[in-house]
């Protein structure tokens, strides 16, 4: 009998297998003789297709450290293991150079290459499928003219058994939504080109939208916070650290210049987002602003501007004064009841020469403390971060400097330097794991609770 | 009190724990190799040794060092014995002004105990946080890389 169960539940399994399998397989497409002429591409659509590539960060994944554009081979690290971008300049042997349009555009639609290989979606083609066919055309006319580069891809490095493309297959199957985008007719124009850039090529959802076990996002809590590459991406809905809420304008000028006065500074991987915008016209930026919106915060008009209020109230009164440097040691007007610990001395050292009231310079005026979503995270890891490392322009950009402090200040030090900025400048409650942030952001710790 | 070790000597120094160890080196113990210069750890004049690593002494409140090894430009030789960036530093005639260049000599003593035959991008790139106003870089960078070769060949002739 139980034999006959078990090979009853064989044949049920090899059933599933096979029908799966044959659900998900794709063929390969023709390969084109050689690499479309670049002369064979509109000159409009090339420079829509370089903004459109900028928009999509492209580029961030696709280009290694040091090496060729578009010729892949960065890592891409996952909880799953560490995935390679691959090739995407037009290089015949090794790139996408054989590639049609139709080739692209199914890659970009249904994340199967040309051959029919499965992709995973490290590559964002839950998203670039909303995208119509004129956009995906400008993108292979920008990457088909980018110079070929000859470098091999890189195999992922994922555990057995996900290292087996067919599971790529089954994920789209039970997790990909195909595009492209269908307009909300109960919104305008803007909102919808808007909703149609951030989910679409912006992919902003594939860092900002927590994933299931599975990988996929979670659509039911759309914008609700995740991460990139060891960095918090914070919730942009109604669960958002930002103290005050964020409005259309605050985004467009954030998005815009990678500063907002309200909220702070782009860091991490957030800082070649910014960079790659600029490519972006105003217009289309604006759009995007105007649609994260409209998730922020509370829905309600006079709820926010209470909350907006408020937030700007707790931040003036929380903020170190000049002057309390020299006096004794108390953080001036406002300050909360830790003002005499480890941690408000090392502030007052270490960090009011720029982050006291109205900033140190006109140029490179700190967000106030008291609005900075960083500060407001459920999470110290960002905190822990910009502390160690400082914030740093692109080499050969301008903009703002925040020096790190990885070298000067222990584990212990920056645990009660975190304690005292998260009690000062946050109504939040207290940070829990600083330590297991500090070694997640590669710290050693020592018996004495040192650094390195 | 606050306990400070620099250059190997211990201190004892009643002091608002808040001070940045800048003033405390140049004031109190009249150590003056490092030097002010924005205040806001931007252009790295006031860099120092703190254990392996080269921090900015003017953010660096004089609380977080106590305990901890502090080295400045006068503990890496003397006059007559100058220690190898000392002694690169000089024989590349890297100084114009010289405002920078004790900042520039800790953080390339930095780079050099953690890495004795750096590539040159090894070398700019640490070199990054620290600023010459009067331009004489490309002799800084001489400096760094005739360091780098004394501080190897002495290394693999003490390991023979």
């Amino acid at each position: 009998m139980i034999w006959r169960i078990l090979l009853g539940l064989a044949v049920v399994l090899v059933l599933v297998f096979v029908g799966f399998y044959a659900w998900t397989w794709r063929g390969a497409m023709p390969a084109l003789a050689s690499a479309p002429s670049p002369s064979s591409f509109s000159s409009d659509d090339i420079k829509k297709g370089a903004q459109l590539a900028a928009l999509g960060d492209c580029t961030t994944c696709h280009t290694a450290a040091g090496g060729k554009p578009y010729a892949g081979g960065a890592p891409v690290p996952t909880p799953f293991g560490t995935l390679y971008a691959t090739n995407i300049t037009p290089d015949p042997a090794t790139g996408i150079g054989t590639w049609s349009e139709d080739a692209f555009r199914r890659a970009m639609r249904e994340g199967v290459g040309r051959n029919g290989t499965h992709y995973y979606p490290a590559f964002p083609y839950d998203h670039f499928t909303l995208s119509d066919d004129s956009d995906i055309a400008a993108i292979y006319a920008f990457l088909m003219t980018r110079e070929p580069v000859q470098q091999e891809n890189k195999a992922p490095q994922l555990a057995f058994p996900l290292n087996w493309r067919f599971f790529a297959g089954v994920w789209q199957v039970l997790f990909l939504q195909q595009g492209p985008y269908r307009a909300n007719t109960a919104k305008d124009a803007e909102w919808n080109r808007g909703a149609y850039l951030a989910d679409g090529i912006g992919h902003c959802g594939a860092c900002h939208t927590p994933r299931n076990w599975f990988g996929a996002e979670n659509k039911g809590d759309l914008f609700g916070g995740g991460e990139a590459e060891n960095w918090v991406a914070p919730a942009l809905n109604a669960s958002s650290p930002a103290p005050v809420p964020w409005t259309a304008d605050q985004l467009f000028t954030y998005l815009r210049t990678g500063f907002a006065d309200q909220h702070g500074l782009a860091a991490g991987p957030m800082q070649p987002v910014v960079a790659n915008l600029k490519k972006m016209p105003d217009a289309d930026v604006r759009a995007i602003a105007v649609y994260m919106a409209s998730f922020e915060g509370p829905q309600d008009q006079s709820a926010r501007d209470r909350q907006t209020k408020e937030a700007l109230q707790f931040a003036e009164e929380r903020a170190i004064k000049v002057g309390a440097m020299a006096g004794p040691a108390t953080t001036g007007a406002g300050g909360s009841s830790n003002s005499n610990s480890d941690g408000a001395a090392i502030f007052a050292g270490a960090c009011a020469p720029c982050h006291h009231e109205g900033g140190a310079l006109p140029a490179s005026r700190p967000v106030a403390l008291g609005l900075s979503s960083v500060v407001n995270e459920p999470s110290p890891t960002n905190f822990v971060r910009i502390v160690l490392d400082g914030i740093h322009p692109a080499p050969g950009a301008r903009g703002p400097i925040m020096p790190g402090f990885a070298g000067a200040l222990t584990n212990q030090q920056i645990v009660a330097l975190a304690s005292y900025v998260r009690q000062q400048f946050s109504r939040q409650p207290a940070w829990q794991n600083i330590e297991r942030a500090l070694s997640s952001a590669g710290r050693q710790q020592t018996a004495a609770g040192g650094s390195q | 009190m606050i306990n400070l070790n620099v250059n190997g000597q211990q201190h004892q120094i009643e002091v608002d724990p808040r001070t940045p160890l800048l003033y405390v080196l140049r004031n109190e113990l009249k150590l003056n190799a490092a030097k002010f210069g924005c205040g806001l750890g931007q252009c790295g004049a006031c860099t120092v040794l703190i254990g392996s690593s080269a921090v900015f002494s003017c953010v660096t409140p004089v609380s977080v060092a106590a305990g901890r090894p502090v080295r400045t430009a006068e503990g890496l030789g003397t006059i007559e014995n100058p220690g190898p960036v000392q002694r690169a530093f000089m024989e590349e005639q890297a100084a114009q002004c010289g405002y920078c260049i004790p900042g520039m000599m800790m953080r390339a003593q930095a780079l050099l105990e953690r890495n004795s035959s750096p590539s040159e991008a090894e070398i700019r790139t640490a070199m990054q946080p620290n600023l010459c106003r009067c331009g004489t870089h490309m002799r800084i960078l001489r400096a760094i890389r005739r360091a780098a070769r004394a501080v190897s060949a002495s290394a693999s002739a003490q390991g023979q």
